[in-house]
């Protein structure tokens, strides 16, 4: 009796340690690399003398091919599996789904493979973003006065 | 200063995917989609907008960013062209991330070979 409720204490308490730490890396990989976008930004705009927004899409751009760079060289899914939405939610996430993806369906040649999965994951986001963009769009256009 | 709020948003944008995450059945999947749906959400309402300006680049790298890009492209056009114009502007600050993602990724596709 006292094993059974020591392991029932057991179990409710380990993933909730497990759970707690996943939040602390996910938080501090995701502010990482918030502030990497920002260094970036800075970084552009001062070597190149471009406006901040143009600087922005430099960054945008800059993470995309690192994200796709190191999922091609093999270690970027590990950083994944250990940090998750640290890296999952950040752009670095999309970029990292649709290079996957393309990598496990490579075999099956360039259309029905790497074309038609190209976008499975990352599809989703843009499905969904675009319905939503649209929706909102609507409703602050028609009943919110406009632009 | 613009660093530590830029840490705190992603951290915390990051945080919530995670608590969300491990706490429900949603995948990862689930997950970003609703992300992009409230900051599109969020920028009708130009509510967005102040947090870009306030926290900089660390509220463009997560992925309620890209919702955002979708809807104020789409409303700056709309203002130019009338009604159609939502149509037409959707794309217009997203086709950065997405022509250079789908770049990148099929340049280095044909270069690299999948480990296993």
């Amino acid at each position: 009796m006292e094993k059974q409720n020591y392991k029932k204490i057991v179990d409710r308490h380990k993933p909730t340690e497990d759970r707690l730490m996943n939040a602390i890396v996910a938080f501090f990989i995701g502010g990482l690399i918030g502030a990497i976008g920002q260094l970036l930004i800075e970084f552009y705009s001062s070597w190149l003398q471009i406006p901040t927004q143009e600087a922005s899409s430099f960054m945008i751009v800059t993470l995309i091919f690192v994200s796709c760079l190191f999922t091609a060289l093999g270690f970027f899914d590990k950083w994944v599996t250990f940090a998750k939405c640290g890296l999952i939610i950040p752009i670095t996430g999309f970029a990292h789904s649709m290079m996957s993806s393309g990598m496990e369906y490579k075999h099956e040649g360039p259309i029905f493979g790497v074309g038609a999965n190209l976008f499975k994951l990352a599809g989703s986001v843009i499905l969904y973003g675009i319905v939503a963009a649209w929706f909102f769009g609507m409703i602050r256009y028609f009943f919110l006065g406009g632009v | 200063m613009i660093y530590l709020y830029s840490f705190l948003f992603c951290g915390f944008i990051c945080l919530l995917g995670q608590i969300i995450l491990d706490n429900t059945k949603l995948t990862a999947g689930h997950i970003t989609s609703i992300f992009v749906v409230v900051g599109a959400a969020l920028d009708s309402f130009s509510f967005y907008d102040k947090i870009i300006l306030h926290v900089g680049g660390g509220a463009l790298v997560p992925i309620t960013s890209f919702g955002h890009s979708l809807i104020h492209g789409a409303l700056a056009k709309a203002e130019e062209m009338g009604f159609i114009g939502l149509l037409t502007g959707m794309f217009d600050l997203t086709a950065t991330g997405i022509t250079a993602a789908i770049l990148f990724s099929f340049l280095l596709l044909l270069v690299f070979k999948p480990k296993n």
